[in-house]
C-alpha cells in the first residue's frame, strides 16, 4: 500500500529544517535521490560487522562480504528481469557504464563508423563518444527532436544508415523528462546490425524497466537516483556481447591468471571489475532496491503522474512562463524544466531556497540540449514518490515570491531588453 | 554527529536584500558597456562551466587608459550586474588601475584584507554576495574574463 506519511517517516532528511526554521522540500531528485534510513543502517552494518575484502579471503567475514555482494546482482538481475546475474556489471556511477563502453565497444569501431546519439543526451552520453572519436576517425550524429520535445522518430530511421555501429540513447531526458520508446528502436538496430546502449539513469528509479523486453543490448543506471548510496552504478550487457569485448581497467579481480609474461582474463562479470570494488555501498544499494520494490514502481510511477499533473496544473498560472516538455503528464513523469526571459534560473533557485525548497538551476549537464531549446540555463523541479502535494504548494507560492521579487509580468520594458540580450 | 547537526542547522538566513541590492537590480535591468565597439584590444571569453553563464569581453585602449569596455553574454541578475559594473568603473582607468579594482572585488569576495585605497563606487554593492558563497562564482566572471584579457588575448582583434 502507497501511505505517503508512512514512507516519508523513513526519511530522516525530510525533517531537516533549512535556515533554523523552514521545512526542506527537496525537489532536486533528477540530480540525486535522498536515503531512507534502512540504507544508511546498511552501510554501518556493513562496517560494524562484516567488512572485508571480497573474492579472495576464505575467513568468515570475506565469505559474508562476498556473498552480501554477489546477492546484490541477483536484485539487480530481478529488478531488470534480465537473462543473468552474470549480465549484472557494477561501476561507479551511470557516466562509468557508459566511457567502459565507449572505451570497450570504440575498439572494435573502423574507420568511417557512426555513432548515434540525440539532441537530448546528458553529457555523459555524449564525451565518452568524443573521447573515443579523439582516438578512432569515426563520425557522431544526434538524432533531433521536434517542437514536441520528442525525438523526431522518422528522422530517426534515416539517421540509422550501413555504418551505425552504435545507437546510445536516453530512456528518460534528464530537462523534458520525455520517454523514448526504445522498443521501437531496439527493432530498428537490431535490423540494421546496430548496437543500442540506453542510459537509463533517470528511467530505472522511476518505472519499471525489462531489459529484456526493451530490446536493447546494454543499459546503464545509477544507485545514487533511486535511494541507494553515491558511487556504485549498474551496466548490465547481452553476455555474448560482453565475453567478446576487451576490458576496460586491469588490475586485480579482472585476471584469472598472470606471469611475467602475460595474463589471462577472468569471466564476465568480473572482467570489468578491476580492483576492490565499492563493496559496503553495493551491499547497501541492494537494500535500497528491495526498498523501492516494496513501494513498488507501479505505485512511484502513477504517484509521480499525479504529482506532476498538479503542478502543471498549478504552474499554468504563471502565463509568463515557460515549460519545456510535453503538456501531458504521464508523458513526462516526475520532471519540470522551465525559465523565464526576466529572472535567470539561479535568481529564481537562491530566492527560493530562501524558503527550504531545493531545485536545481544550470543547464543539467545538457547543454547542446539548451542550444537547442535556446536557452542557457533552465530551472528544473523534480519529483520522487516521498513528495507531496503540499510541497508543491509551498514550491508554487515562493516562486510567486520570486517573481514579484522580479517584477516578472509587470515590467514589460525589462522584457524587452532581456530578449535584446538574448537575440545579440 | 550531534555537532555536525547544530552545525548545518544553525545557519542565520542572510537576507534576499543584502544580495539583491537596489543598485545591482538597476545594473541587471540596464546594463553598461552594450555598445559595440570600433576597435578592439582586449578580448575574452568567459564561462562559468557550472552554470552556463558566458561573458564575452573587450577593451579599447586610448592614450594607455580603458577607453570603453563592451561585454555581453547570458547571465543570471548577479553576473551581468557585476558585469555592468565593470564597464562602468573601468573606463578611464590605465591597466593597472583596473587590475587593482579587479583584485579589490576578489580579496572582499574571498573575506581578504585589502588596504588598497581605490575608489570602489558600486562595487560596494557586491559585497552581499559574499553570504551567498555559490553566488561569488556569478559575481567573479566579468573580472576573471578581464583578466584572461590580459595575459591571454593581448590584442586580439574581432571583426
Amino acid at each position: 500500500m502507497f501511505d505517503i506519511e508512512k514512507i516519508r517517516k523513513d526519511f530522516s532528511i525530510l525533517e531537516r529544517k533549512i535556515w533554523d526554521d523552514k521545512l526542506l522540500v527537496y525537489l532536486d531528485n533528477a540530480a540525486t535521490t535522498q536515503k531512507p534510513k534502512v540504507v544508511i543502517n546498511a552501510l554501518v552494518e556493513y562496517y560494524e560487522n562484516y567488512n572485508a575484502n571480497i573474492h579472495r579471503g576464505v575467513h568468515k567475514l570475506a565469505e559474508e562480504a562476498t556473498s552480501a555482494y554477489e546477492n546484490v546482482r541477483a536484485k539487480v538481475k530481478s529488478f531488470l528481469s534480465c537473462d543473468e546475474a552474470s549480465e549484472v556489471i557494477f561501476t561507479r556511477n551511470t557516466t562509468e557504464s557508459i566511457n567502459l563502453l565507449a572505451y570497450s565497444l570504440g575498439e572494435s569501431l573502423n574507420d568511417g563508423d557512426e555513432v548515434l546519439l540525440t539532441e537530448m543526451e546528458h553529457h555523459s552520453n555524449i564525451i565518452p563518444w568524443y573521447l573515443l572519436r579523439g582516438r578512432k576517425k569515426i563520425n557522431i550524429k544526434f538524432i533531433p527532436i521536434t517542437d514536441q520535445y520528442e525525438l523526431d522518430y522518422e528522422k530517426l530511421e534515416k539517421l540509422i544508415v550501413k555504418g551505425t555501429k552504435i545507437i546510445s540513447i536516453t530512456h528518460k531526458s534528464n530537462v523534458l523528462g520525455t520517454v523514448n520508446d526504445i522498443k521501437k528502436i531496439a527493432k530498428l538496430a537490431k535490423d540494421n546490425g546496430s548496437i543500442l546502449i540506453v542510459d537509463a539513469a533517470q528511467s530505472a528509479p522511476h518505472m519499471k524497466i525489462n531489459f529484456t523486453d526493451l530490446g536493447c543490448d546494454f543499459l546503464s543506471f545509477s544507485s545514487h537516483k533511486m535511494c541507494g548510496p553515491t558511487g556504485v552504478g549498474v551496466l548490465v550487457g547481452k553476455k555474448e556481447l560482453l565475453e567478446k569485448m576487451p576490458p576496460f581497467l586491469g588490475g586485480g579481480e579482472m585476471i584469472r591468471k598472470v606471469t611475467f609474461e602475460d595474463f589471462t582474463l577472468n569471466d564476465v562479470p568480473w572482467k570489468f571489475e578491476a580492483g576492490t570494488p565499492n563493496i559496503a555501498d553495493v551491499i547497501a544499494f541492494g537494500v535500497a532496491i528491495e526498498y523501492i520494490q516494496k513501494i513498488g514502481l507501479e505505485n512511484i510511477h502513477k504517484h509521480e503522474i499525479e504529482l506532476t499533473k498538479y503542478a502543471l496544473d498549478k504552474l499554468s498560472k504563471f502565463t509568463f512562463l515557460k515549460i519545456y516538455g510535453s503538456s501531458d503528464a504521464s508523458k513526462r513523469a516526475g520532471i519540470i524544466t522551465f525559465s523565464n526571459p526576466v529572472v535567470h534560473p539561479h535568481d529564481i533557485a537562491t530566492i527560493i531556497d530562501q524558503d527550504g525548497v531545493a531545485i536545481r538551476a544550470g543547464h543539467h549537464c545538457a547543454q547542446p540540449l539548451m542550444k537547442r531549446l535556446g536557452v542557457s540555463a533552465t530551472a528544473r523541479a523534480s519529483f520522487y514518490f516521498y513528495n507531496t502535494e503540499e510541497e508543491i504548494d509551498i514550491f508554487v507560492s515562493v516562486l510567486q515570491k520570486a517573481f514579484d521579487y522580479f517584477e516578472v509580468g509587470a515590467c514589460k520594458e525589462l522584457k524587452g531588453e532581456s530578449k535584446e540580450r538574448v537575440s545579440k | 554527529m550531534i555537532q555536525m547537526k547544530e552545525k548545518t542547522q544553525s545557519q542565520a538566513l542572510p537576507h534576499l536584500d543584502e544580495l539583491y541590492k537596489e543598485i545591482i537590480l538597476e545594473h541587471y535591468r540596464k546594463p553598461c558597456g552594450r555598445e559595440p565597439l570600433d576597435k578592439v584590444d582586449y578580448h575574452a571569453e568567459g564561462m562559468n562551466p557550472l552554470c552556463g553563464d558566458e561573458v564575452r569581453l573587450s577593451l579599447c585602449m586610448k592614450d594607455k587608459k580603458i577607453d570603453k569596455v563592451h561585454i555581453e553574454g547570458h547571465g543570471c541578475s548577479i553576473s551581468v550586474a557585476s558585469g555592468s559594473i565593470l564597464a562602468d568603473m573601468l573606463r578611464g582607468k590605465t591597466i593597472d588601475e583596473a587590475k587593482r579594482v579587479s583584485r579589490y572585488l576578489k580579496d572582499l569576495m574571498h573575506d581578504k584584507s585589502n588596504k588598497e585605497k581605490i575608489d570602489i563606487g558600486d562595487l560596494e554593492a557586491l559585497e552581499g554576495v559574499k553570504k551567498f558563497p555559490v553566488r561569488i562564482k556569478c559575481a567573479l566572471l566579468p573580472w576573471t574574463t578581464f583578466e584572461e584579457a590580459l595575459v591571454g588575448h593581448e590584442h586580439v582583434e574581432i571583426s
